[in-house]
């Protein structure tokens, strides 16, 4: 595997919300074409995280760097400038408007003063084609198309302004079996084309499927780091909760070795003791 | 018959079928030809996107039943008539329609009419000014009240039906204390204005050849965007389809500018070609101007508006502002019909009536969907009414309850094509 470019570095970011340190020496690395979950319990400081890499809110303390230079993020609209995408939990789409609409909004292509919908519509197909998407056409309204299909368009839309890195906040929170597949799909293309990928998700399965790294936060803090492929559900369930002795987890573990012994394991032995 | 392709999608699939880039995809169905256009129709209907038909029908309804009544209804002189009078209102409606696509709504825009007209009346017969500079101070009056119903919606957050329930009262008081102790202002006969509202038709030659413009200039820009696609590989309508609309736009203005001819017909008022321009101005600015589609995007969704980059106070701020200036015209209009100012100008039902012609032509009250021509067609839906209903001598009690009903009976439309559209996945 070749050496790959840091694209996103954060040292020792701290926040502070009031009385409540919400953040606290966070590091963070993310290279290019690599997919890094970050997980957490709610409170954990999560959306905290991405919305000061996006610019929603400036850090107290600690250095973010992009792309190999120290950076300052003003705002939202700076951020994109600079190739940071982020797709929210909402997904941000008119639904009265078409997909070539959305995909474009605020940053529409045009001659003079109109719209060149041509030169959209065509770089609406070549962006959804890149993520193999499947959207029967561009030219119907956000409305009309099912839950799997919007958060395909918010990812392609994430894409118009060519980023280096995207952030995707719960992108299968609301979604079906199906549906899921398609969008884990979508972050596997996000990936194979060199992009690096930042996925908040609360679903270890859907983690440990699409991630190559898995950033675990626990009260403001850098909890774990892992492989995924070095890990497994119960480690990264007691990561975040905090409690390797977690009874869920000991139970758990109870049980796999139950498995292993046999089954002939009488239940009512764990019951009774 | 259809055939299962892999679902990967890897390959281009436009260069097996040769279909157009856009229309690759194995689930869209297929049009081709009149006959699928028609079927497309039939389908946007059954799902609900009943578009314009309902007032179309409502038109044509409304013109079978006054024309068995009294069949002077249809005579040259009732229509252009209808036009005429339809055109001030309309043009106060365009400023509604751009308001209520915000999802918005501005009830004061009779009273901001009453006022621009009794400025202007005021500058010109007591001050002596030039009706010109008189008519853009009116405008400008409008300009001002609209951008403080802008700012007092975007800084302090007042919603629009407050303020604008405000401006109702304080600007209908505003025309009395204009208007002081003279009750009536008469504009001359003489000014611009007045002829220009009143007895200037284009006629003849002119009238033809405009239409002829009208349909060539719509060809060539149809031809242009096909030509367009094509070359980008995209679908695109078919040069027959196009050849028959231009036709049809053609041949129907053609029809109608000769028929405003006959008779006691005295032509095409400058009035209501100045109304017909912006309509279709307003649509093609709200269609395919970036401004345009930042006005739908908020109505649709103003958060996810803001998300994008979208300068979003902007926009509140430039549909506001347009929508007094508008209604400021439209009362000027109206001034100059009437050939005077009064206390009452702009108060009766004016307000009401462009609103009512807004929604009527289709535009939602929930904001992001309508168009320009909803306004066109709604007050010509309201002033079919009302000149009919004065041509069969029924009392104007009569008037207000009919107009009722049938803004009653477009939101019913309205409510009904919205379930249809979400069942069907047209938002």
């Amino acid at each position: 595997m070749p050496v790959r470019d840091t694209v996103l570095s954060l040292t020792g970011v701290n926040k502070r919300f009031g009385a409540v340190q919400v953040l606290t020496d966070i590091h963070l690395e993310v290279t290019a074409g690599e997919v890094v979950a970050l997980v957490g319990d709610n409170g954990a400081g999560k959306s905290t995280l991405v919305k000061i890499i996006c610019g929603v809110y400036q850090p107290d303390g600690g250095e973010i760097s992009f792309a190999g230079l120290n950076m300052t993020v003003g705002g939202p609209s700076e951020a994109q400038a600079l190739g940071i995408a982020t797709v929210f939990q909402d997904l941000a789409l008119c639904d009265n408007l078409d997909v070539v609409a959305n995909l474009f909004l605020g940053q529409e292509k045009h001659h003079g003063v109109v719209l060149d919908e041509v030169e959209m519509e065509k770089e609406s197909w070549r962006l959804l084609r890149t993520l193999s998407a499947k959207i029967p056409s561009v030219r119907i309204p956000i409305a009309a198309l099912s839950g799997g299909q919007r958060q395909t368009v918010a990812i392609a839309r994430s894409l118009v302004g060519a980023p280096k890195l995207v952030m995707l906040d719960e992108p299968t929170a609301a979604l079906g079996v199906a549906q899921t597949a398609e969008v884990l799909n979508l972050i596997e293309r996000l990936r194979a084309n060199g992009l690096a990928v930042i996925v908040i998700s609360h679903n270890m399965a859907d983690v440990q499927a699409v991630a190559d790294r898995v950033v675990v936060l626990r009260l403001g803090r850098n909890a774990a780091d892992f492989k995924v492929a070095e890990v497994t559900t119960e480690r990264l369930v007691a990561a975040i909760t905090g409690a390797s002795d977690n009874v869920v987890a000991a139970r758990a573990e109870r049980r796999a070795a139950g498995d292993e012994a046999g089954h002939e394991t009488p239940r009512e032995g764990e019951a009774s003791s | 018959m259809t055939e299962v392709k892999s679902t990967t999608g890897e390959a281009d699939p436009t260069l097996a079928t040769g279909v157009s880039s856009d229309l690759a995809d194995e689930r869209l169905i297929q049009t081709q030809g009149l006959a699928g256009y028609g079927r497309l129709f039939l389908n946007r209907l059954k799902g609900g996107d009943l578009g314009s038909l309902p007032v179309v029908v409502g038109l044509l309804i409304i013109s079978v039943v006054f024309a068995s009544l009294e069949p002077r209804f249809l005579s040259s002189f009732t229509i252009m008539n209808i036009l005429q009078f339809a055109a001030p209102v309309g043009i106060i409606s365009l400023g509604i329609v751009l308001v209520l696509l915000l999802g918005e709504i501005d009830l004061s825009v009779g009273s901001v009419s009453g006022l621009a007209a009794a400025t202007m009346a005021v500058l010109v017969v007591n001050q002596g000014w030039s009706i010109t500079l008189a008519m853009v101070a009116a405008v400008a009056v409008g300009l001002v009240i609209g951008s403080g119903y802008a700012l007092l919606y975007t800084r302090i957050g007042v919603p629009s039906f407050v303020f604008s329930l405000a401006g109702l009262l304080g600007f209908q008081g505003a025309l009395l204390y204009v208007l002081g102790s003279d009750g009536t202002i008469n504009l001359p006969d003489e000014s611009w204005l007045v002829q220009f509202a009143r007895f200037k038709f284009v006629t003849g030659l002119p009238s033809y050849l405009l239409v002829v413009l009208i349909a060539v200039g719509y060809f060539a820009a149809q031809y242009y965007g096909i030509q367009r696609r094509r070359s980008a590989d995209l679908s695109a309508p078919s040069l027959t389809m196009v050849g028959i609309r231009t036709g049809l736009l053609g041949l129907g203005l053609l029809a109608l500018v000769w028929y405003l001819q006959q008779g006691q017909g005295r032509g095409v008022g400058y009035l209501v070609l100045l109304f017909a321009a912006l309509v279709v101005l307003m649509d093609l600015v709200l269609r395919k101007s970036r401004w345009g589609r930042h006005v739908f995007a908020v109505g649709g969704n103003v958060e996810a508006a803001r998300r994008s980059g979208i300068k979003v106070d902007r926009v509140y701020f430039s549909v506001f502002a347009l929508c007094s200036m508008l209604a400021a015209l439209g009362g000027l209009m109206a001034a100059a019909q009437l050939t005077s100012v009064s206390q009452s100008s702009g108060t009766t039902d004016t307000n009401l009536t462009a609103i009512a012609a807004a929604v009527i032509g289709g535009t939602s009250l929930f904001g992001g969907r309508g168009s320009a021509y909803a306004a066109l067609l709604g007050i010509l839906v309201l002033q079919a009414i009302t000149s009919g209903l004065n041509i069969i001598g029924v009392d104007s009690s009569v008037r207000f309850m009919v107009t009722g009903g049938v803004l009653l009976l477009a939101i019913a439309i309205d409510s009904v094509s919205r379930r249809a559209r979400s069942s069907s996945g047209r938002g």
